[in-house]
């Protein structure tokens, strides 16, 4: 990406402002893919220093701001002790250190990335996203959006409730994008599945979902018969990474054992 | 636009682009144990100290670093000349290449935590690429390097 201008943002309602003054003017994140968009910008505007970087709790939710780095929330103690600290867990699997410190959660969330292993575990978690304009948008809402986002993200919202969970990432190397993510979150509410990089961005398996919730008992059939509606009930399709049959094969088996481990049965 | 920054302890203020990388910044300004590799933050040879954390930077603005800590590895060079020798006596060492970079992190990880174990240094260091020692050695040469001076 090349840009003529850059602006350090006074305040949200600045950067907000400038924004809108250009069709081409956009939000810079952690700046990453920088080199990778050929996109030509009048103003690129940075919303660094505006507190955006935080980790606050409330009595019932955590606020990450969107732009705390991964580092920031692989280090969190907060984090940690939501559903079994799946979020960090996600995250510390994520490239190398160097890229941690400079990769932002707004950033990783904004481009609904199909590969984003923060999303899936996100989804899981029921985040919510808080924009400057629009307010709360549910991130399973946010992404089935399409096109260019105008509004700024202020902080990506999660409930402290108890709840056990599961976060697997299948990957040739310790440094690569993920083949296929799952991350499976049991709660007072229910239990929720998300499947990611099919290599389609993240999405409930809602049939899956449903399958558990409408159960008298949840034993290791129900279970099984839960994985095997997330595999059939989801598109998966073929990359340079992976093909469709073996995602979709993935996408069972760890289904399957994610839900064996947070409802504490031996797979 | 004009920024400063206090590289490996000097002030500097450099005439930048809005747009431009600190690699390319660094580079211009002949810090040359910067490398640049792959130019799309996978490979690691382009590692900097900012604030004493690794960044790549190839993917970082150079506006942003305004009134920073910048290390490169002429910065560290008591260091990295023992860690240099830890390299050559496990036999992890080939090109080169990507030992300014591995360097720096080293030396991050060092500052950030008191004993290190294998698996820390291993989860560290993967945004490291080196296509010439299969990391076994490098791991090895690292385990000494910290084990003589932490």
């Amino acid at each position: 990406m090349k840009f003529t201008n850059y602006h350090r943002a006074q305040s949200l309602e600045d950067a907000h402002k400038t924004l809108q003054k250009d069709k081409s003017n956009t939000i810079v994140g952690g700046g990453l893919w920088l080199k990778l968009s050929r996109r030509e910008v009048d103003t690129a505007v940075d919303l660094a220093g505006l507190d955006l970087d935080l980790i606050e709790t409330t009595d019932k939710t955590i606020r990450i701001g969107a732009m705390t780095t991964l580092t920031q929330i692989e280090e969190s103690d907060t984090l940690r002790q939501i559903a079994s600290g799946i979020l960090v867990e996600a995250v510390s699997e994520i490239m190398g250190r160097q890229l941690r410190n400079v990769a932002t959660l707004g950033g990783s969330i904004i481009g609904r990335y199909g590969f984003s292993d923060c999303i899936t575990p996100l989804l899981a978690l029921d985040a919510r996203l808080d924009f400057h304009e629009r307010g709360i948008v549910s991130l399973q809402d946010f992404l089935t959006e399409k096109g260019k986002v105008d509004d700024i993200l202020k902080a990506v919202v999660i409930d402290k409730t108890k709840a056990k969970g599961y976060f697997k990432k299948v990957k040739k190397t310790a440094h690569d994008f993920p083949i296929l993510n799952v991350a499976v979150v049991k709660s007072e509410d229910g239990t929720r599945i998300a499947i990611g990089s099919r290599p389609a961005v993240a999405t409930l398996a809602q049939a899956a979902m449903d399958h558990l919730a409408a159960a008298t008992t949840i034993d290791k059939k129900t279970i099984t018969q839960a994985a095997r509606i997330a595999k059939e009930s989801l598109k998966y399709s073929t990359n340079h990474r992976a093909g469709a049959e073996y995602r979709a094969h993935l996408a069972e088996v760890y289904t399957r054992r994610g839900l064996m481990e947070v409802n504490g049965l031996e797979d | 636009m004009k920024i400063e920054m206090n590289i490996n302890g000097r002030k500097r203020i450099f005439d930048i682009r809005p747009d431009e990388l600190l690699a390319d910044t660094l580079r211009r300004h002949d810090y040359t144990s910067v490398r640049k590799g792959c130019d799309t933050t996978s490979c690691g040879v382009c590692t900097i100290l900012i604030d004493d954390e690794p960044v790549p930077s190839c993917a970082y603005l150079t506006v942003r670093a305004e009134g920073k800590k910048i290390t490169t590895v002429e910065g560290i060079a008591e260091e990295a000349e023992r860690l240099a020798g830890c390299f050559g006596d496990e036999g992890a060492d080939q090109c080169g290449f990507c030992n300014p970079g591995i360097a720096l992190s080293v030396h991050a990880l060092k500052l950030s935590a008191k004993a290190p174990t294998e698996e820390n240094i291993r989860h560290y260091l993967v945004g490291h690429l080196c296509r010439c020692s299969g990391y076994q050695s490098q791991v090895k040469a690292i385990r000494r390097y910290l084990g003589d001076t932490t």
